[in-house]
């Protein structure tokens, strides 16, 4: 991989030159939480955020999007509205590039998803290194680091960002700031292994994940999830700020007086009481327990099964928004037996 | 710098969407049984229908227009192509508006998805099916694919129950099928008020006394309701049958069927991708399944 350095005070010229390639969207601080937003100058920006309120899944699977107008005599015609739009996220954490990674697996197979794909395609991403918080723990779920996933990624190596160019669309943006970009020293790479130790110090949650998949098997029967399920609201949050979590509804709408119409999906969760309902009125996962087991196991044995990892970056959110305060670290470490011991 | 910024492509949303339904229309509506019509569908597009290969067992999702899309089991056999016959039971939005609509009407389909019966490793086996209620509509694709190629298969024995002539799916068809000398068909009502019913009455598993099963080379295909499940499953094993040589077809929400939606998930198995074909051990060994 091409590695550079780029100066920090050159960021933001290096930002200037970035907006050719596309809409440039950054970490934005909104109502003392931060946002990715589009920018309306570079000074908006925070780099230095902890988190994003909702991950960047919202640029891939918008909260709500149209997949067909329903036109009549002409059926179900494909929506491409927004898809062809260039973006560029700026200031993307390790995680949440590790998650897309995630997400590309669900998008991708047999079935590709056109819609996911193309805005895959059309997102350039540009990450960058942070210092983990009280919630992190993305180190125990291997997501501390991407290898791939990225166009470039910045290290915090001081006086400059050790860069790593990722793709070719990467290496244009490199070479479109004519020579803003140097050659990194071998001190500099030194400093980088200084820092990536100093933050793996930095960690203050870890969880165990490698037998999880047995450990979830063999307490399927715990009394966890009935003391889960009595403190669950069923509310989603953790769903709709899960940087993995993809599960969507789909709802066709169709407009008075026409016979036309569109099909939408929105973001859904297993939380709710209506996902596993059939018609008919049988609901294979009715109560609540069953609902937060199902997230659970889902995430961290499921997943594991059909794509040899959990759906889990440790980013930290689900945490965050809790409004009862269940904690995912918590309930890994009292399923393993492990005494917690860690306050909020 | 590149002087012209490569146009993102779009092609796929077009030429590979899976997500893409297409016209079909509605051929013939047989009011098979109060609730529960066959619907006879043709793809407007001739080669579109003409292409249209499933495996017995398989589903597609079926749309009706402005109002929504569901997941619907083929019930007529991939030997018979150029239609499609969906036995829908009117339960939910998307099954209601199909009942309002009438014939010539174009509906949306897409697929076909799921696993499908394993016919090829059936194939030089026995087989018994084993439906009761509406559990018949997924196992006809079966029936007639094992018919139609008759000579690659061992013995074959239906056992069918519902609770009076007039609640039998198919009645009409497998009626006519009890005089065949290549299989076994054994159709059961619970009671018959009077309608000259001449075939069995009373419960489903008392037809294993007429059949002559060897679960050593015998695959089952079991569908129903739950208390089916419960009869059978141990009538089986009782017999000896292998877990994984009862096969049993699963319902599920689904909104995509390819695997995205995440709704039909049980365990760590999609219902549309991995199933709705699951074996009896699949069944034991993901949590939820029946």
């Amino acid at each position: 991989m091409k590695i550079l350095k780029l100066q920090k005070g050159k960021l933001d010229y290096f930002a200037s030159v970035a907006q050719q390639f596309g809409e440039v969207h950054a970490p934005v601080e909104v109502d003392g939480g931060f946002a990715f937003q589009r920018l309306s100058r570079w000074s908006e920006a925070r780099l230095d955020y902890p988190r994003t309120l909702l991950p960047p899944k919202k640029y891939f699977l918008p909260q709500r999007e149209t997949l067909f107008q329903y036109v009549p005599d002409k059926g179900y015609v494909p929506a491409t509205e927004g898809l062809d739009k260039r973006i560029i996220l700026f200031g993307m954490h390790a995680c949440d590039i590790y998650s897309l990674n995630i997400l590309d697996m669900v998008f991708a197979g047999a079935y590709p998803d056109p819609y996911y794909q193309a805005r895959r395609k059309n997102i350039t991403i540009i990450g960058i290194d942070c210092i983990p918080d009280k919630h992190c723990f993305c180190r125990s779920m291997r997501a501390d680091f991407v290898d791939h996933g990225f166009d470039l990624f910045l290290y915090d190596i001081g006086d400059y960002y050790l860069t790593m160019v990722g793709t070719a669309l990467g290496d244009d943006m490199v070479l479109a700031t004519g020579s803003l970009f140097e050659q990194p020293s071998e001190a500099d790479v030194d400093e980088y292994k200084r820092r990536s130790s100093s933050k793996r110090a930095a960690f203050r949650i870890e969880v165990e994940i490698r037998d999880l998949p047995e450990i979830f098997e063999m307490e399927y029967q715990s009394g966890i999830w009935d003391e889960l399920g009595e403190k669950c609201l069923s509310c989603g949050s953790c769903s709709m700020v899960c940087p993995t979590c993809y599960c969507y509804d789909v709802a066709d709408s169709a407009e008075l007086g026409t016979r036309a119409g569109a099909r939408t999906r929105i973001w859904d969760s297993c939380l709710f009481s209506s996902h596993a309902l059939v018609a008919g009125g049988e609901n294979f996962r009715h109560s609540r327990s069953s609902r937060i087991k199902f997230r659970f196991y889902h995430k961290q044995r499921g997943f594991v099964a059909e794509f040899g990892r959990p759906s889990c970056v440790g980013c930290g959110r689900c945490i965050s928004v809790c409004p009862v305060r269940i904690d995912i670290v918590e309930v890994l470490e009292r399923l393993r037996g492990v005494q917690h011991a860690v306050s909020h | 710098m590149p002087s012209v910024i490569e146009s993102p492509t779009l092609d796929a949303v077009w030429s590979a969407n899976p997500y893409q339904p297409h016209a079909a229309r509605i051929v013939r509506i047989y009011h098979m049984v109060e609730n529960n019509h066959l619907f006879t569908l043709r793809f407007v597009d001739e080669n579109l229908g003409l292409s249209f290969r499933h495996k017995p067992g398989q589903f597609v999702m079926l749309s009706i227009p402005g109002t929504g899309e569901a997941p619907i089991s083929i019930s007529s056999s991939p030997s018979r192509p150029g239609i499609l016959e969906l036995c829908v039971r009117r339960a939910g939005r998307v099954t209601n508006a199909l009942y309002r609509m009438k014939t010539n009407d174009v509906v949306g389909v897409r697929g076909p998805y799921g696993n499908g019966f394993p016919v090829a490793e059936i194939e030089g086996h026995d087989l018994l099916l084993a439906a009761g209620g509406l559990g018949m509509a997924p196992l006809r694709s079966l029936l007639w694919y094992v018919l139609d190629n008759r000579d690659r298969f061992g013995s074959v024995t239906l056992m069918y129950g519902a609770r009076t002539p007039a609640d039998m799916l198919f009645r009409d068809e497998l009626v006519s099928l009890v005089d065949r000398t290549d299989m076994n068909c054994l159709l059961t009502v619970d009671s018959d008020p009077g309608t000259g019913w001449k075939n069995h009455v009373g419960l489903l598993p008392a037809l294993f006394d007429h059949a002559v099963i060897d679960a050593s080379r015998t695959y089952a295909a079991v569908c129903g309701p739950p208390v089916v499940y419960k009869f059978i499953l141990r009538k089986l094993l009782d017999l000896g049958f292998r877990k994984d040589r009862i096969l049993m077809s699963l319902e599920r929400r689904m909104k995509c069927g390819v695997g995205k939606c995440g709704h039909c998930s049980i365990g760590y198995k999609y219902t549309c991708l991995n199933g709705p074909i699951f074996t009896y051990w699949d069944a034991i060994n993901l949590p939820e399944m029946i």
